[in-house]
């Protein structure tokens, strides 16, 4: 009970005051009562004061009491000097709150583990090929399902592996066909659960007796989160069934809470076993369509697993090599000389992981340099504060002030900033986390983050700001204590040395300012340089519409479709496809001219329709497009890439070429038609690959037509906004033929937009704060000098009245901190062109030493600096001498 | 300890007359200065030992009585034994010297 008394008569100190002299006065009038002398009585008393003091001393714990009113001081003082107070706030606020939600999105993508047994443990089998596509090292880790279970296998004594498809988007229904709806879909070992020690909130999980005879499995598990929006966690969900993949399945159990699939990003659905997958897909060596996961035994060493996992995969990779069309003897070497890595996956294992890992970690530079601006703000306010109470600090020295409490005093100030802006900047985390993650946000897959706000976040949002206020306040706060109050109180004091303390925080100051722009100047430049790449195609206005059938139809029937298409109200020009341009869908295959043996460089391939050429606007250079009735195989449209890689470059119309099949069949194209390049994948960086468009409608060996339960229609309308077509448009497919169903409508821009998604997101982001890192250099370099025109006042004013002129006065007052300024944004240049080879790989045709980058990002500063010094410098030369040096 | 002892005699008592029963019951011999009485019943206050609340007198004045507590009962006991032990070897030093 006496420690909490004590701490609560802190915060009642003037009742406990009141209360002791009440005791203290009555014993006297007691004494006087009893007929003793009053001048006596209080005689033999004693200092009334000093028992006073000793008693409260007794009744409170003194270092809290002193740091009560420290706190109340250093609010008063904050309330005094209410704008720079703010302005410090918010820029520390702002600085925490970035660093703070930079911290959630890492934390949430990168580094929290997953809520399984054993995290730890858990590792993914990853490829690297000896040289990737684009000369970096390219890691991938997709396996097929036989290799999968070979490798399963070989390790059981030592691991458990498990296989986890990329989970996709998919349609299923819940009552009839015409109620669709999308849900993220995830095949996995029936052995998942069970090795990451989950229990189900209802009904059972998958087990591995789900991983039997295919398609023999029909159980699907809901994740706890799916079962919560979808069905508000209704229990009677059990049993329930619905069609997938013209599949019924029955659910049988809810997920654990909390789980959301080994995705990182994505807040998997459905859950369902393996064995349903497609049984070809499931016997296919070739199809790569799932990852590795690999929980390792306590125990074992990551190394052991990989060797003999290794083995399997050089054995299967052997087999698999004569199954394949014969190729180049280097191609084939680079192709199966890959290296297994066993990669550690806690945090799961995920393509936004792979894709925005450098892209995260350069945000979080950025955010931390702001927050380091941001400091030696504060840090050169608080200093310029200390200067201006340095009177103030001395009588207190001299009253007997321990150095520790003058430090403690200075130190609770900043603490109260520190203290504000975190909250300021909780806040700010709390509201912007999610905003960033909403922007990822291609279409069709937005990106689903498991964001919690939980201890990991309070704590680095605790410690960041105990690590700032230390970073801001402990400079001054040392120079305080270093106070000699003879020399401040006769108002000589040196001023020099605080003048030197806040130009070096200037300097250090413009260098993070400067990397802070160059960084993001490169981030935006790459950005506008990526978004120009033409696409040679016009997306302008054009419309695609993902279309499935029930069962495969004829392409007589999807053609018919898209005439129908064509000739309805508002529509441009129609066409049909195997899939949008651009939108990351690929089929490729090597080819073969003059009868040679098949070249190195793959072609893309892509089914068209006639009139879809027209459609895209690309243009046609020589030759004609597809006629009706034309089929695959027998004639191709090839584009210039094609051209030059197999023809020369010289226009090929009238030539052929062979693809290759497995058992050395040839087929053969006639080249009908030469058109412009046109971009099919997604990948901007890249130049546009060879491609050969071949038609819609393809017929078999024996010359039937092959049915097809897939394609796009494509539309141009007329008016500017085409999604506004896009529900007449659906009815318009279904009631054509009512087989078909359009499974998603994106307009051809949305697509192209969404290649440059994660570039868009850092250019976004850099630019807004590079923003702030300028605002916040030009409060800091308008603060030191105001601080220094009031200090040197006396200075100028005597100069002035000897003759100088105002060029003098200004060049005397800016020319030592712009020169700084100058210094410091040079070194922050050197640095960041040192640091840009970490993001270079984010960057795209900015060479990192570009000198108009370097003079732009230079020139900015300065600007900033010579704004920022406007008004200290009309200050300076409106001194009135007479009038000053009167007062002084 | 004199003031325990004193409360665990006549509890609920204020200072004045914690002060009065000391000098009363030593035979005017042991007189402090009074003050310094109250910085020592506050810290005893804040160890536990004793208990304080405000009471109104008859005469209408405010006073603090204090009372003693089971911990200042031990501690009594305590320092009690503590000093006979120290008078008893005080004593036989005087004595064989």
């Amino acid at each position: 009970m006496s420690r909490w008394s004590r701490v609560r008569n802190v915060f009642r100190s003037e009742r406990l005051c009141t209360d002791l002299d009440e005791e203290l006065q009555s014993h006297l009038k007691e004494a006087i009562e009893n007929g003793r002398d009053p001048v006596e009585a209080r005689r033999a008393f004693g200092s009334m004061l000093r028992y006073r003091e000793e008693s409260r001393d007794a009744r409170i714990i003194s270092w809290l009491d002193g740091l009560r009113a420290d706190a109340v001081f250093g609010w008063r003082q904050l309330k005094k000097s209410k704008v720079t107070s703010l302005a410090a706030i918010l820029s520390l606020g702002l600085g925490i709150g970035a660093c703070t939600a930079c911290f959630r999105l890492i934390d949430a993508v990168l580094l929290r583990p997953l809520p399984v047994a054993h995290p730890e443990r858990l590792h993914v089998i990853a490829f690297e090929p000896r040289v990737g596509v684009t000369g970096y090292p390219n890691v991938f880790d997709s396996c097929s399902y036989p290799l999968f279970r070979a490798m399963r296998d070989a390790v059981k004594d030592d691991a458990d592996l498990i296989a986890v498809s990329y989970s996709e988007r998919t349609d299923l229904t819940y009552k009839t066909d015409e109620e669709m709806e999308k849900a993220y879909r995830q095949y996995v070992s029936g052995s998942m659960f069970n090795t990451f020690g989950l229990q189900p909130a209802l009904g059972r999980l998958l087990t591995p007796d789900d991983d039997g005879q295919p398609g023999m499995h029909p159980y699907a598990v809901l994740s706890y989160d799916y079962w919560k929006t979808r069905f508000g966690r209704n229990p009677n969900i059990i049993g329930r069934t619905f069609r997938m993949d013209n599949n019924l399945y029955e659910i049988v159990g809810i997920g654990p809470e909390g789980f959301t699939g080994t995705e990182t990003g994505t807040v998997v659905d459905i859950f369902v076993p393996m064995a349903m997958k497609t049984p070809t897909t499931l016997v296919s060596p070739n199809n790569f369509w799932l990852r590795t996961l690999v929980l390792l035994n306590p125990g074992v060493a990551a190394d052991a697993v990989r060797g003999k996992v290794r083995t399997v995969y050089a054995i299967s990779e052997a087999e698999r090599a004569k199954t394949l069309p014969q190729t180049s003897q280097r191609l084939r070497s680079q192709f199966f000389n890959q290296k297994l890595l066993l990669e550690p996956a806690a945090a799961g294992r995920s393509n936004l992981q792979r894709d925005y890992r450098r892209s995260l970690v350069a945000i979080a530079l950025l955010v931390g340099l702001v927050l380091l601006i941001a400091c030696a703000n504060v840090a050169n306010l608080m200093t310029g504060q200390a200067a201006a109470r340095g009177r103030e600090m001395a009588i207190r020295v001299a009253l007997g002030g321990g150095r520790w409490r003058l430090m403690q005093l200075v130190l609770v100030e900043g603490a109260w900033l520190g203290f504000l802006s975190s909250a300021l900047g909780g806040i700010l985390a709390w509201w912007s986390a999610p905003v960033i993650v909403r922007m990822i946000n291609p279409p069709d897959s937005p990106v689903r983050l498991v964001l919690p706000l939980d201890l990991r976040v309070v704590v680095f949002d605790l410690t960041l700001t105990l690590g700032v206020t230390l970073l801001f306040g402990l400079a001054p706060s040392l120079n305080t204590s270093q106070i000699k109050p003879t020399g401040a109180l006769k108002g000589g004091e040196n001023p020099h040395s605080r003048r030197r303390m806040m130009h070096s925080l200037i300097a250090a100051q413009s260098a993070f300012c400067s990397l802070v722009l160059f960084v993001a100047c490169l981030l935006v430049t790459s950005f506008e340089r990526l978004s120009n790449q033409p696409t040679g195609f016009s997306a302008d206005r054009v419309l695609n519409l993902e279309t499935l059938s029930h069962q495969p139809e004829s392409p007589v029937f999807w053609e018919q479709v898209a005439r129908r298409l064509s000739s309805a109200p508002g529509i441009e020009a129609s066409g049909l496809t195997g899939w949008p341009l651009m939108s990351g869908e690929s089929m490729i295959d090597y080819v073969s001219t003059y009868g040679a043996p098949p070249s190195e460089v793959f072609s893309d391939f892509l089914l068209v329709s006639p009139g879809w050429i027209d459609t895209m606007k690309i243009p046609l250079l020589d030759g004609r497009d597809f006629l009706p009735g034309e089929a695959n195989p027998n004639v191709a449209i090839v584009n210039e890439s094609f051209a030059k890689e197999y023809f020369d470059g010289a226009s090929p119309v009238g030539k052929w070429f062979d693809t290759v099949k497995a058992d050395g069949r040839r087929i053969r194209y006639q080249i009908v038609g030469y058109v412009r390049d046109a971009r099919s994948r997604d990948n901007l960086r890249v130049p546009i690959r060879p491609t050969s468009y071949i038609p819609f409608r393809s017929v078999d060996a024996a010359g039937n037509l092959r049915p097809t339960a897939r394609g796009t229609f494509v539309v141009r309308t007329a008016a500017p906004n085409p999604l506004a077509l896009a529900s007449t448009l659906r009815r318009e497919v279904a009631r054509e033929r009512s087989d078909f169903r359009v499974s998603n409508i994106r307009a051809q821009s949305e697509i192209n937009q969404s290649a440059t998604l994660r570039e868009r997101l850092l250019a976004r982001l850099a630019f807004f704060f590079a923003l702030v890192a300028i605002l916040l250099a030009c409060v800091g370099i308008y603060g030191v000098l105001d601080y220094s025109v009031v200090q040197r006042r006396r200075e100028i004013a005597i100069r002035m009245a000897v003759g100088a002129r105002a060029i003098d006065i200004t060049r005397r007052v800016t020319l030592q901190v712009l020169s700084i300024v100058i210094a410091g944004s040079v070194t922050g240049l050197l640095l960041g062109i040192v640091i840009a080879r970490y993001v270079q790989i984010l960057l795209f045709h900015v060479g990192v030493s570009d000198p108009t980058l370097l003079v732009f990002a230079v020139s900015q500063i300065m600007i900033a600096a010579l704004v920022s010094a406007l008004r200290p410098v009309m200050r300076a030369v409106h001194i009135d001498p007479a009038e000053l040096l009167r007062v002084e | 300890m004199l003031v325990l002892k004193i409360l665990l005699r006549r509890p609920r008592l204020h200072g004045y007359a914690i002060m009065s029963a000391i000098r009363e019951h030593s035979g005017e011999v042991l007189r402090v200065e009074e003050g310094s009485l109250y910085p020592a019943l506050h810290r005893m206050e804040e160890d536990g030992w004793i208990r304080a609340e405000w009471i109104t007198k008859d005469s209408g004045r405010r006073a603090r009585v204090y009372d003693l507590t089971a911990a200042g009962r031990k501690q009594l006991a305590d320092e009690e034994s503590r000093w006979r032990a120290v008078a008893l070897a005080v004593n036989r030093v005087l004595r064989t010297v």
